[in-house]
Order: C-alpha cells, then sequence, then structure tokens
C-alpha cells in the first residue's frame, strides 16, 4: 500500500481529468495525496461558455476552481507559481531542485507526472520532465515510484502498453465532480457532460468508457 | 466583459496617449489545435507587460469584431478581431476576441501601471 501519493501537473484540471479516479481510489483507502500544480492556468483561452472570466480574472477564478476540485476529491494542494504556458522556458535544473526540496519533505512513495514527451502541452512535457529529473536527483533509496502519463497521438505504438491500467468506474462520479468544478474550462467535453447525471444510458456508457480507465507508465531509471 | 461600443473604447484609448503604459498582446488558438486535428497547426504569442508609449489610437471596425491600431514613435501595434471590452479594476482597458465558444482568441489590454505577474 502506498505511504503518500504526491500529483505533479501543470493546470488546474489536469488533475481531473487524468487522475481522478485513481486519486480516489487511494483517498478511499485512506492514502494521503497532495497535488502540486504548476500554474494557475492563466492563459487558458477557454473563459467559460458564455464567457464569465477574462484575461486577469481567471488565474483567481481558476484557483478557486482548483481548490473545490482538490476538496471533491479531499487532496492537499500545494500551488507551485510558475505561469501557464512557460514552463518549458524556465531553467528546468532549478524546477527539478524545487520539486525534490518539496518531495523530500513529504517523502511520498508514489508520484504521479505526465509522460515527458508524450503529454501533448508543453507545459505537461517540461513539468513532467522536471519532476522525473526531481526523483532522479534524490537518493536511490529514498526514491518514489514514478507513474507516467502519456495521451499524445500514438502514444501506444510508441510506448508499448501502459504499466498500470487503473479501472476507476467505481469512482466515475467523484470524478465527474472534480472535473465539473472547473466551470471556466466548460465548453468543449465539460460543456457535453455538464448535465451528465441526466444523461441517456449510451451516452453515460460512453463517458464511461472514455474516462473509466487511467493508464500510467512506471518510469524506469537508468 | 460586454460587447464593444466603439465610442467609449476609442475615449479610453485616446486617455493614454502620451504616457507610458503597459502592454498585454496575445493570440492563441489553443495548445491542443493540432492535437485535436491532424492538419491544424498550433499557433500563437504573447507579450505581457512590456512598456510602450503611443502618439495615436484608433479603433476600427463594424458589426462585431473591430481591429486596434496604435501609433508608436518608432513602430505599431496591431490587434484584430477583438469582440468583447471590460474596465479591469477601474483603469485597465481589457480588449478580447472571442469564438463563437466563448474561447479567446487575441486579445489587447492597455494599463498605466503593470498586470499581475
Amino acid at each position: 500500500m502506498e505511504k503518500h501519493v504526491v500529483v505533479i501537473l501543470p493546470h488546474p484540471d489536469d488533475e481531473s481529468f487524468g487522475s481522478a479516479g485513481s486519486i480516489a481510489e487511494f483517498r478511499s483507502q485512506g492514502i494521503p495525496v497532495t497535488y502540486l500544480c504548476g500554474t494557475l492556468g492563466e492563459m487558458g483561452r477557454n473563459m467559460g461558455n458564455p464567457p464569465f472570466a477574462n484575461r486577469e480574472t481567471l488565474p483567481e477564478i481558476r484557483k478557486q476552481e482548483l481548490k473545490k476540485a482538490c476538496d471533491v476529491l479531499d487532496m492537499n494542494l500545494q500551488m507551485l507559481g510558475y505561469r501557464d504556458k512557460t514552463i518549458e522556458f524556465e531553467d528546468r535544473t532549478e524546477v527539478a531542485n524545487h520539486l525534490q526540496h518539496i518531495l523530500e519533505e513529504i517523502k511520498p512513495s508514489l508520484v504521479i507526472t505526465h509522460y515527458p514527451g508524450y503529454a501533448v502541452h508543453p507545459d505537461h512535457n517540461a513539468l513532467g520532465a522536471a519532476a522525473i529529473q526531481a526523483v532522479e536527483q534524490m537518493e536511490e533509496d529514498h526514491r518514489p515510484v514514478v507513474w507516467a502519463q502519456a495521451f499524445a497521438r500514438g502514444f501506444q505504438e510508441k510506448l508499448g502498453d501502459p504499466d498500470v491500467i487503473n479501472d476507476v468506474e467505481a469512482y466515475f462520479e467523484t470524478k465527474m465532480d472534480a472535473i465539473l468544478c472547473h466551470q471556466s474550462q466548460a465548453g468543449g467535453i465539460i460543456g457535453d457532460l455538464k448535465d451528465y447525471k441526466a444523461l441517456g444510458a449510451d451516452v453515460l456508457q460512453e463517458a464511461k468508457t472514455r474516462f473509466g480507465k487511467e493508464t500510467f507508465y512506471i518510469w524506469k531509471f537508468q | 466583459m460586454k460587447p464593444i461600443q466603439i465610442e467609449l473604447v476609442q475615449q479610453w484609448l485616446d486617455k493614454f496617449i502620451n504616457q507610458t503604459v503597459y502592454i498585454h498582446v496575445e493570440t492563441t488558438n489553443g495548445a491542443y489545435a493540432s492535437h485535436l486535428d491532424e492538419k491544424a497547426y498550433n499557433v500563437g504569442a504573447y507579450v505581457r507587460n512590456v512598456q510602450i508609449t503611443y502618439n495615436q489610437a484608433k479603433i476600427v471596425g463594424e458589426g462585431n469584431a473591430y481591429r486596434v491600431g496604435l501609433k508608436t514613435n518608432n513602430g505599431w501595434i496591431y490587434a484584430e478581431g477583438l469582440t468583447d471590452w471590460t474596465i479591469h479594476e477601474g483603469s485597465k482597458i481589457l480588449l478580447a476576441g472571442h469564438d463563437r465558444e466563448g474561447r479567446l482568441m487575441v486579445a489587447l489590454q492597455i494599463s498605466e501601471t503593470p498586470f499581475d505577474y
């Protein structure tokens, strides 16, 4: 059983879309989970639909949405204070050192992050790489296991089958509730699922298929 | 934000003439454009809290989309596709263009004090 799980992702809502089911499962077993959220998604283009945020009010709105989602998922939150869309331009080692410092305090047994190069958004790839570097910098017997999430087109052909396939259908409602905390990001997928409780059986099944599994690769350190 | 009111926006643009102001200019089509559509391109740019002084400003357009040009001693700042505006914290003018799903496509913002980080 895990001792403490740390989730390291760059944007408010990354935790809900990608890992909420796994987080809910860990919490149901009484395992503490801490989210190190890289940015406030300040440069997101979704402003709500119809828009209720603007470029200057978005950070605070997303911070509140993030806190709500963390309440729903019953996990601790630490905001890292980077700016959306800039993580790849930061000094990689500085970010890694920052993360290493936090990891050495929390002493997690597991870290969840994005798979560098296979996570589509440059912030995902950069923070994932920094997180892995942070763990790599730790003494070998203190290193937590790293689960890396990939979703770039064709990732499975390149990386093979994921090592961890979490069937989280049992936590589907918690996951949806967490996703729906991010109201400013409504539109697209959230817009479609806003009334998920009233959806027909077919659509609900489709959503469960889409969100019911969370897959990860176990990072192999050299 | 609310739909652009051309006369009011022009008045605000004029207020900042010949003053040192902070600018935020941005355009984006999202970080997932080419992930969601293989044939699409990811493009975008943003400039935040760069100081300029402009000596001429004009908003032009009709219907629901507008263009703004700011003339400086050495060049221009320009934004197209602006649809909405608001005054933030009583003193900063925010102009943005949104698509039909409410997503921001372009922004031009002017302030006498820096925008938050």
